[in-house]
């Protein structure tokens, strides 16, 4: 009965609704200085973003190649 | 009152007390709190290798854990599995179905599962002589968007049907069901230690999922239209999607709402697929105008743009050294870049 499953999704939704209220949360602005540290703590690591010398690089042919 | 009526009033007010609990930690924005951050610097990644195959329009890429082999999808009714290193084509797996939207690896690069219009999520065998389908993962009542495997026997799928579904692939069935969505599911990633996963819909929302009790634990809004893209930061605590309402965005998960919007001076195209660099500085992101256009992450600004595709690009991806970037266009071309 649609009246029935009216009743039914309403429960469901006030239920989620109660569970996803209940999350903690913390400052955007914790949240934000703990992302900027991780950002910055890697960035050594991170190729595209400092770039890959040609010796190192898979996808880039070497300049100077001993030929066959 | 009837019940009905009570409950609905409950739902305002649990809505509303959200909404507040949210503003009360929205202490500052990801932009102000980076207004100290140095500029990323401005790169421009040259395209290394163009990897042609395909006879028509790409929808899918997969990069294999070894950070060299990637696969992808091609409505013409393949998954080419490429060296990319080499630059050559390493193995071919005709489709049943050519509609396809998905692929992947699982993480030995033994298997590739693929989706798509079929409604099915086929696994096939790729380490033997031939290819050899295994699996055909029939469940669903809508197309199969996204599939990640978590392991070589279980696979995480996200639908047209409004679900997203976790199947044992010893037994080919669904062991959950995650319902919430109430809009076609198109993207999903799941977290590092797998517990939990999440997932961007047409309802313009993304959603926190707890892997096994099917739980949605959080739910994320700001988008203005279908979520096509989803992957998170490197830190795990936040993520970012890209949506057909031209943006992309930052979440983070602990403060619970959106905290940064990526938008163009004149935002006329879709978001079609996103990656991020490995430290998450970078957000390359594909969109409907043919471009991909390379976001630092912190500050919200546009640094640069892959530009060489002839066509929208429809599917981005990084491996997990962080090496280089690739791109999937309609074009039916592939392109890595760094």
């Amino acid at each position: 009965m649609s009246s029935n499953s009216n009743l039914t999704n309403m429960r469901r939704l006030v239920e989620q609704l109660r569970l996803e209220a209940s999350v903690e949360r913390i400052k955007v602005s914790q949240a934000a200085a703990e992302l900027q540290q991780y950002c910055l703590q890697n960035a050594t690591k991170d190729a595209l973003l400092v770039g890959v010398p040609t010796g190192s690089n898979p996808f880039r042919e070497p300049r100077s190649c001993s030929l066959l | 009152m009837g019940e009905l009526d009570v409950l609905k009033k409950e739902a305002e007010t649990l809505k509303t007390q959200i909404e507040t609990a949210r503003k009360a930690v929205n202490d500052t924005t990801m932009e102000a709190a980076s207004s100290g951050v140095a500029p990323a610097p401005r790169i421009q990644p040259k395209a290394r290798r163009t990897l042609k195959g395909h006879t028509a329009k790409i929808y899918a890429l997969y990069w294999a854990l070894d950070n060299k082999l990637m696969v992808s999808g091609s409505q013409d009714g393949k998954l080419l599995v490429w060296d990319t290193h080499a630059g050559i084509l390493a193995n071919c797996v005709p489709l049943k179905s050519a509609w396809v939207m998905t692929v992947s690896f699982s993480p030995s690069a033994g298997l590739v599962a693929s989706g798509g219009l079929d409604n099915m999520c086929t696994i096939v065998n790729i380490s033997g002589e031939k290819p050899k389908t295994m699996r055909e993962l029939d469940g669903h009542d809508g197309y199969v968007a996204c599939s990640r495997f978590l392991s070589e026997t279980s696979i995480l799928t996200a639908s047209g049907d409004q679900t997203c579904g976790l199947w044992d692939l010893e037994t080919g069935k669904q062991k959950q069901s995650f319902l919430n969505h109430v809009g076609d599911c198109m993207c999903v990633a799941l977290a590092e230690d797998q517990n939990t996963f999440i997932s961007g819909a047409c309802d313009s929302q993304a959603k926190l999922w707890d892997i096994r009790d099917g739980q949605c634990k959080q739910s994320f809004i700001g988008h203005t239209g279908d979520i096509n893209a989803i992957s998170y930061m490197p830190n795990g605590q936040a993520f970012i999607t890209g949506s057909d309402d031209c943006t992309l965005r930052m979440f983070d998960m602990r403060a619970d709402q959106e905290v940064m919007c990526y938008q163009n001076a004149q935002p006329t195209a879709g978001v079609t697929s996103l990656s991020l660099s490995l430290s998450g500085r970078l957000l390359f992101a594909g969109y409907d105008d043919f471009n991909c256009n390379i976001w630092d992450s912190l500050k919200g600004e546009k640094i640069g743009v892959l530009s060489g595709h002839d066509n929208r690009v429809s599917c981005t991806g990084i491996p997990s050294d962080g090496m280089c970037v690739s791109t999937g266009s309609w074009d039916s071309f592939l392109k890595i870049w760094n």
